[in-house]
């Protein structure tokens, strides 16, 4: 016999007693497991999700550049660079003859850099008669782009191959078009390499074919109706400096702005980019606000837990003292002395804390990992903390006995004479 | 081995005083078996308590085997009594999540002893409970249980054995059992003090005393 023994013995006797106060324990010890473990699996996720939205905002705003590159190439361009006393609505005029200027200027502003213009292509526009289909169609000579010298940017236009013809919406859609079919335009055979998108504008009545074939088809070799000039991502406010100095580079020549949408587009480009990342700033703040509110739930909850489940060991500790007094009475006959009487009560209280704790972590840590179902596995296992755990497990059995502390030594300090006596 | 000079205690209740026992001299030799009967409410137990160095006395003097228990710490008190002193009680004591062997085995919490088990085993079945060694004491008669308490008292061979009524709850037959264990006790070289009601007590002991009103008033043998 010894008192460990003493100890199991009495606590097997008194299931209900002990059990009650291994449960206290537990749901301390499993609010507390619970609550942390659940703050760390919320910094884990917060971690996580922060983590791919930044990855996203990468991968989005890497789109959003190259988008901004296709729109500069569809939109046409920051400036259009036209001969002198032509407009827009020339180009796509039949009734007059067109104003035209040398395909020697496309290379010309190439090879003098002009403020920030990063890309240059020249064409020759002209609303012609397809004689073949009886229907007037707008004739787009390309050369694909005069690369800069210097420049190391991809060229936003692939000239169309000689012999090849890119064929805009309304027009493979009313004659059936195919890409890789031969079409007759002007006498001359041409492979469709391309169908366009439907753009809901003249592309959509346009053919592209190469450069030096157009000015052939017209009769206009060496000559080009517009330059196209890009400058990316320009301030509208540089188009005046842009404008003198092509004035000066290439003479009998207009600017006109080409840009407002571009800018609108960039602009708006921008200011995704900012709402992506006032998105990410606003997901930080609000996975930061819930985890305070989680913080401060637990502020309260583990303290009210903590302090109910320790007047519940002292209640039912000094239930068990005044079911023992007889107990007490006789050992205290028999030689015991007084610490050692604590020792029993003190040492019921830290086995309830032992036990409680050891099912409350493990109960705590079940409902942390069952909270959120739908979290991967590895976020769980990446907030358990063992560290936590085990301290757990060391300290519930100290708390239990500091809260047993009172009624034991009350045991202890009992006078065995009074309760032999009384019987 | 006992003697007791001129001890006294009053208890203060709150219905005035009660002079539970009042200058009570008594004198108990080694192997010498003395009964104090009484009334109830005569002031036996408060006198075997005070005998046994549990309930300190308003005055007079305890000494067992020359040692003046109430000078000791209260913890060389309880060594003290845990050494020297058996006792045994009318409601038995047993704890009841405890066997038998077990319940007797309690004795060897203070003072633990390498051969405890077989001298619990060599006692219980000398007081007849061999066969009852593993049984909680709910399974117990109240007969067989005060053997129990006894072998409990017994376990350490104390110079000094004090019982309060231990026959009290017991038939004639087991209540005469106790007694002639107690009385045996005494013959192996023990010092008995038994205090009861039970008039059976004074044919076995070698002096029987009457306590009346906390004063022992005569030798009745």
């Amino acid at each position: 016999m010894n008192w460990a023994r003493l100890i199991l013995r009495e606590i097997a006797f008194r299931k209900l007693n002990f059990g009650l106060a291994v449960l206290s324990v537990a749901a301390a010890a499993g609010c507390l497991v619970a609550q942390y473990t659940l703050l760390r699996v919320h910094d884990k996720q917060t971690e996580r999700l922060l983590a791919a939205r930044e990855a996203e905002l990468r991968q989005m705003m890497a789109r959003l550049q190259d988008d901004y590159r296709k729109i500069m190439l569809k939109l046409g361009f920051n400036i259009m660079i036209l001969p002198a006393g032509a407009s827009l609505n020339d180009l796509h005029n039949d009734e007059q003859p067109p104003a035209l200027m040398p395909e020697e200027y496309a290379h010309v502003l190439a090879s003098n850099r002009v403020m920030t213009i990063n890309h240059v292509l020249p064409t020759l526009t002209r609303k012609v008669k397809w004689p073949e289909q009886q229907r007037k169609v707008i004739l787009m000579g390309v050369k694909g782009e005069v690369l800069i010298q210097s420049a190391t940017q991809k060229p936003l236009l692939e000239a169309v191959p000689a012999g090849h013809v890119v064929v805009g919406y309304e027009l493979h859609q009313s004659l059936g078009l195919k890409a890789g079919q031969t079409l007759v335009f002007m006498g001359r055979n041409f492979t469709i390499s391309k169908l366009m998108e439907e753009k809901g504008n003249t592309d959509d009545i346009t053919l592209w074919i190469n450069l030096h074939e157009a000015q052939q088809l017209l009769g206009m070799p060496g000559q080009i109706n517009a330059i196209l000039a890009l400058e990316c991502n320009c301030e509208a406010d540089r188009l005046a400096k842009i404008r003198a100095e092509i004035g000066a580079l290439l003479p009998g020549t207009r600017v006109i702005e080409f840009a407002s949408q571009a800018i609108t587009r960039a602009e708006a480009r921008n200011r995704a980019a900012a709402q992506a990342l006032a998105s990410l700033q606003h997901e930080k703040e609000g996975r930061a606000r819930l985890r305070a509110q989680q913080e401060a739930f637990a502020a309260w909850l583990i303290p009210v837990v903590l302090s109910a489940a320790a007047v519940w060991i002292a209640l039912l500790t000094w239930l068990n003292v005044r079911d023992r007094r007889g107990e007490i009475g006789l050992l205290r006959a028999l030689g015991v002395r007084a610490g050692q009487v604590l020792g029993v009560f003190i040492g019921r209280a830290a086995a309830s804390g032992l036990v409680g704790a050891v099912i409350g972590a493990a109960a705590g840590v079940w409902v942390a990992l069952r909270w959120d179902s739908g979290l991967p596995a590895e976020i769980y296992r990446q907030a358990l903390d063992m560290g936590l755990l085990a301290a757990v497990v060391v300290t519930s059995p100290l708390l239990a006995a500091a809260a047993a502390w009172v009624p034991a030594l009350v045991a202890a300090r009992q006078d065995p004479a009074h309760i032999l006596r009384e019987g | 081995m006992l003697v007791l000079e001129k001890i006294s205690k009053t208890y203060r209740t709150a219905q005035g005083e009660v002079r539970a026992v009042q200058e009570v001299s008594l004198e108990i030799k080694r192997g010498e078996f003395v009964a104090v009967r009484g009334p109830s409410g005569s002031g036996k137990t408060t006198l075997l308590l005070t005998a046994g160095g549990l309930l300190r006395p308003d005055n007079g003097s305890v000494r067992i085997n020359g040692v003046e228990p109430f000078a000791l710490s209260p913890e060389g008190r309880a060594r003290f009594r845990a050494e020297h002193i058996g006792f045994v009680f009318q409601q038995f004591h047993l704890l009841p999540y405890l066997t038998v062997l077990e319940n007797v085995l309690a004795a060897a919490l203070p003072r633990p002893r390498a051969d405890a088990v077989d001298r619990a085993k060599f006692l219980l079945e000398k007081l007849g409970l061999s066969a009852r060694l593993e049984h909680l004491p709910s399974a117990l008669s109240t007969g067989e249980k005060q053997r129990t308490a006894l072998a409990r008292a017994l376990f350490h061979e104390p110079p000094l054995l004090l019982a309060d009524e231990p026959t009290g709850n017991l038939d004639e037959a087991n209540g005469r059992n106790v007694l002639e264990s107690l009385a045996g006790y005494a013959k192996q070289g023990g010092a008995v003090l038994l205090v009861t009601h039970d008039p059976r007590a004074a044919s076995l002991a070698h002096r029987s005393l009457m306590m009346e009103s906390g004063r022992l008033l005569q030798a009745d043998k």
